[in-house]
C-alpha cells in the first residue's frame, strides 16, 4: 500500500471520526423520520378535517361522568373533564396503593412464615396471581362478583348504615358540624405531641438507657385527646346515612362498582407482586444479620423490626415503587369496566368526540410520564439518602 | 479432704433427663411446621378448615356437578350448582380460530405445531444446534407464519382478511410477534444505551424510558389511532398490523432493561479480552459479548414473555378479538344464556392463562437454577 492512499484514509480508523459520522447519521435518520411524520400528520390532518391546535380544549364536552371529585356536570368544558380524568386516575391509585402494601407484606411475612401450611396458602396466592391477567381478574369481579350482587332494594345491609347492592357500595357520609374545627385541631395537636414524645424519649435512652413506653403514650394521646375534646363538645361529625327512595338509593358516599372492581383488582393481583418483592428482600438479608440480634437478646419480633427489615427494605424499596408506578399505569385497564378515569374520559371519549388524537395521546402520556419521572426522582432521592455508604 | 470446706457436694445423683423430642417422622415434622406455638396453631386449624370447607366444594363445582355435554344452555340452567364444561366444548373451535375459515383452519394448526417444536428446540437448554434453531424461529419462521396465515395466491392458498382471525391463535400469535421483533430490538436499545456515543445513548434512553413511563394500553391507542396520521394515506397498516407494532414498541423497552442488566453483569474482563484479541465493536459484540448475556437473562427474557403474554389481553381495546375477547363474545351467545356461563368462562381462561404462563415461570426457574450452579 502506497504511503499516500494510506495517509488519506487514516481518518477512517480514527475511532471519534467513526463515532461522529454514526452519531451523525443516526440524527438524521430521526429528524428525517421525524420531518416525515409530521408532514404525513399534517396532510392527513387536513384531509380528513381534524383540528390542529388545542382549541377544543374550552368546548364544551356534552357528556356526563358518573364519578367527579371537582364540580363537573356535560356543560363543562373538555379541558374540566380532563382534570377529572387525572382526579380519577390518581384516586384510584391511592386508594389501590396502600392496600395492596398492607395485602403484600401480610402475603409476604405469611410465605416466610414458620408454619408449612400458611407459607403454602401464601404461594398459591402468588402464583395464582402473577400468572393470570390483571384484566381477566378485573372482569372477573366486575361482571361475576359485582354485578352477581342483588338489587337496590334487596341490597345486603350492614347495621342499617352501609348497603350493598349491584348499583354499588354506600357508606355514611361523614359531615362536619361545628364542633368539627376543634375535632381536626385536637387530632394534628396530639400528633404533634407524640411526636415531641417520642424524640424526647429517644434523647432520654441514648443519655440515660432507660425506655420509654412510646407507642402506648402515643396512641393514648392520640385517642384520648379528641375524645376529650367529643366529650366536651359533643359529636363533630352527623352521618349522612343513604336511604332507599324510589328505585335507588339518595345521599351517603356511593361507591361506583366500577371503582370496587378496578381497586379490587388492581389490590389483589398488585399484592402477589408485593409479596414476592417483601419475600425476596427479606431473604436477602443475611443469616448473620438475625442471629446476631438474637445473640444480644433481640426476641424475634424486635430483631425483625430493628435489625432485619430496615436492611431488607433498602432492596425492597427500588421494586416496590416500580410496582407504585404499575399499579398508576395499570389503573388505565379502567376502560375495560367502564371506570372514568385519565384513558377512559380523555383518549376514550373526548379522542372519540374531537378526533384531535394527536393531541389527546401527547396529553394524555405526557400526565403518565410525569407521573413516572417525578416517583423516579423521588426514589432516586431516597436511594441517595439510604444506600449502603460506599468505603 | 475436709468436705466442710467445700460449698456443695452432691450426694444423690441428678434426676435423669426425659428422652429427646421425636425428631424426624410425621409427627415430628408437623410439630415443628404445624404446630410449634399457639398461634402457629390455631392459624392451621384455621387453614385446615378453610381447604376442608372449600375444596369439596370447589371441586364438586367443576367435576361431579359440572355439566359436561349438552348441546345448549338449557341443561346448564337446570343445574346452577356446577360448571357448565359443555359451553366450552360447544365453543372450542371459535376459542381457537375465531371466524378463520374452517376449510383453512389446517393453516393455523400447522404454524402452531411449527412453533411450538422451534420454541422447544430453543428452550431445551443442551438441544443441539440451539443456533439454527434460532435462526429458523426468528427469521424463517416469521415468513412461513405470514405466508401461511395470510395466504399467498401464488401458492393456490385463498387469503383470509385478519378481521376474522381471533381465539387462541391470535393471542400466541400477538406473543410470538411480540418476542420475534422485540427482542432483537431490544438488544439494539441496550446496547444503545450502553454506547459511549452520546447521541446513540440519549436516543435509547428517551425511547426506553418514554415507553416504560406510559401504560400499555395508551401504547396501543396511540398505535392505533396515530400511525395511519403518521403514514401516508396509501402506507396505511392493517388493522391487526397496527396493535403488534404497539406490542413490539412496548415489549422492545422491556426487553432491553432486561439485556441491559446481563450486559452489566459482565465483568470488564471479557470487554478487555475480546479488544486484546482485536475484535472491532460488531464482532466483539457478537462473539463474545452476546452470547453470554443472553445466556444470562433468559430468565428475565422469559419472565418478560410472560408478562406479554398476559399484556395481549389488553389488544381487544383496539377491536382484536383475541382469547379473551373471543369468550367474552361466546359468553353473549343467547343460546347459551345461563348464570352459570360467565363464570365457567372466565375460570376456563383464568386455567389457560395460568397454565401456559406456570409452565414458563417454571421454565425460568429451571434455567435459573442451572446458570447458578454454572457460576458457582
Amino acid at each position: 500500500m502506497d504511503p499516500a492512499s494510506a495517509k488519506r484514509w487514516s481518518w477512517l480508523n480514527d475511532e471519534r471520526a467513526r463515532g461522529l459520522i454514526y452519531q451523525i447519521l443516526l440524527l438524521g435518520c430521526i429528524a428525517a423520520l421525524a420531518c416525515g411524520a409530521i408532514y404525513n400528520v399534517v396532510v392527513n390532518m387536513r384531509a380528513r378535517g381534524i383540528p390542529m391546535g388545542f382549541g377544543f380544549w374550552n368546548d364544551v364536552a356534552g357528556f356526563d361522568i358518573n364519578l367527579h371529585l371537582i364540580q363537573y356536570s356535560n356543560l363543562s368544558t373538555y379541558g374540566r373533564a380532563f382534570w377529572v380524568g387525572v382526579l380519577n386516575t390518581l384516586l384510584v391509585s391511592v386508594i389501590s396503593i396502600p392496600l395492596a402494601t398492607l395485602l403484600g407484606f401480610v402475603i409476604g411475612v405469611s410465605r416466610l412464615s414458620p408454619n408449612w401450611l400458611l407459607s403454602r396458602f401464601a404461594l398459591v396466592y402468588t402464583s395464582i396471581m402473577r400468572n393470570t391477567p390483571l384484566l381477566l381478574l378485573l372482569l372477573f369481579w366486575y361482571n361475576v362478583v359485582l354485578k352477581s350482587l342483588p338489587g337496590p332494594r334487596q341490597s345486603i345491609s350492614i347495621g342499617g348504615a352501609i348497603f350493598l347492592n349491584d348499583r354499588g357500595l354506600y357508606l355514611p357520609m361523614p359531615v362536619a358540624r361545628e364542633p368539627a374545627s376543634w375535632f381536626v385541631g385536637s387530632v394534628l395537636a396530639a400528633i404533634a405531641l407524640a411526636f415531641g414524645f417520642r424524640a424526647w424519649a429517644r434523647r432520654r435512652q441514648d443519655r440515660t438507657g432507660a425506655q420509654a413506653p412510646t407507642a402506648a403514650v402515643a396512641a393514648a394521646l392520640i385517642i384520648g385527646l379528641p375524645a376529650l375534646v367529643i366529650a366536651a363538645a359533643g359529636t363533630p361529625f352527623t352521618f349522612d346515612i343513604a336511604r332507599l327512595s324510589g328505585f335507588n338509593f339518595k345521599g351517603g358516599l356511593q361507591i361506583i362498582p366500577e371503582m370496587a372492581a378496578l381497586v379490587f383488582g388492581l389490590v389483589t393481583f398488585t399484592a402477589a407482586f408485593i409479596a414476592e418483592i417483601v419475600r425476596a428482600g427479606v431473604l436477602a438479608v443475611p443469616v448473620g444479620q438475625s442471629e446476631a440480634a438474637g445473640a444480644l437478646g433481640l426476641h424475634r419480633g424486635l430483631s425483625m423490626k430493628l435489625v432485619v427489615i430496615p436492611q431488607a427494605m433498602r432492596l425492597i424499596t427500588p421494586p416496590l415503587t416500580s410496582q407504585f408506578l404499575n399499579v398508576v399505569k395499570n389503573s388505565s385497564l379502567a376502560v375495560f369496566v367502564g371506570y372514568p378515569d385519565l384513558v377512559q374520559i380523555f383518549a376514550g371519549t373526548v379522542l372519540n368526540q374531537t378526533q384531535a388524537a394527536v393531541q389527546v395521546m401527547a396529553i394524555t402520556m405526557a400526565v403518565y410520564l410525569v407521573i413516572s419521572l417525578s416517583v423516579a426522582l423521588a426514589l432516586n432521592a431516597f436511594n441517595a439518602r439510604y444506600a449502603l455508604k460506599g468505603r | 479432704m475436709n468436705l466442710d470446706s467445700v460449698a456443695y457436694v452432691r450426694e444423690a445423683p441428678e434426676a435423669e433427663d426425659a428422652p429427646p423430642m421425636l425428631s424426624s417422622g410425621v409427627l415430628a415434622w408437623a410439630r415443628v411446621n404445624l404446630f410449634s406455638s399457639i398461634g402457629s396453631s390455631l392459624v392451621t386449624i384455621g387453614c385446615i378448615a378453610l381447604i376442608a370447607y372449600w375444596l369439596p366444594q370447589l371441586i364438586g363445582w367443576a367435576t361431579t356437578r359440572a355439566i359436561w355435554s349438552a348441546t345448549d344452555g338449557a341443561l346448564c340452567r337446570q343445574h346452577q350448582d356446577g360448571a357448565c364444561w359443555a359451553f366450552i366444548a360447544a365453543k372450542w373451535d371459535y376459542l381457537r380460530f375465531g371466524s378463520y375459515p374452517v376449510a383453512e383452519r389446517w393453516r393455523v394448526d400447522l404454524v402452531e405445531a411449527v412453533g411450538a417444536l422451534l420454541i422447544g428446540w430453543l428452550l431445551w437448554t443442551n438441544a443441539p444446534r440451539r443456533v439454527w434453531a434460532a435462526f429458523l424461529f426468528f427469521i424463517a419462521y416469521p415468513i412461513l407464519a405470514f405466508v401461511l396465515l395470510r395466504g399467498s395466491s401464488v401458492l393456490g392458498l385463498p387469503i383470509v382478511d385478519t378481521l376474522l382471525w381471533g381465539g387462541i391463535f391470535v393471542s400466541l400469535l400477538t406473543a410470538v410477534v411480540g418476542i420475534v421483533f422485540s427482542l432483537p430490538l431490544g438488544v439494539l436499545l441496550a446496547l444503545g444505551r450502553r454506547s459511549t456515543l452520546p447521541v446513540v445513548r440519549m436516543a435509547s434512553v428517551l425511547f426506553i424510558e418514554f415507553v416504560r413511563g406510559v401504560p400499555f394500553i395508551t401504547i396501543l391507542f396511540m398505535a392505533n389511532n396515530l400511525a395511519p396520521l403518521f403514514l401516508p394515506e396509501a402506507w396505511a397498516p392493517d388493522r391487526l398490523v397496527r396493535p403488534l407494532a404497539g406490542i413490539v414498541i412496548f415489549s422492545a423497552a422491556y426487553m432491553a432493561e432486561e439485556v441491559r442488566g446481563g450486559l452489566q453483569s459482565l465483568g470488564r474482563g471479557q470487554y478487555e479480552g475480546a479488544m486484546a484479541l482485536g475484535l472491532n465493536y460488531p464482532l466483539m459484540t457478537a462473539l463474545v459479548i452476546l452470547p453470554q448475556a443472553l445466556t444470562l437473562v433468559i430468565p428475565g427474557i422469559v419472565n418478560n414473555f410472560i408478562g406479554l403474554f398476559m399484556d395481549t389481553t389488553l389488544v381487544s381495546v383496539v377491536g382484536i378479538t383475541d382469547f379473551l375477547q373471543a369468550m367474552n363474545n361466546g359468553i353473549k351467545d343467547p343460546v347459551w344464556a345461563g348464570p352459570t356461563i360467565m363464570v365457567t368462562g372466565y375460570v376456563f381462561a383464568g386455567i389457560f392463562y395460568f397454565c401456559f404462563c406456570f409452565g414458563m415461570a417454571r421454565y425460568s426457574a429451571h434455567v435459573e437454577r442451572i446458570l447458578a450452579k454454572g457460576r458457582k
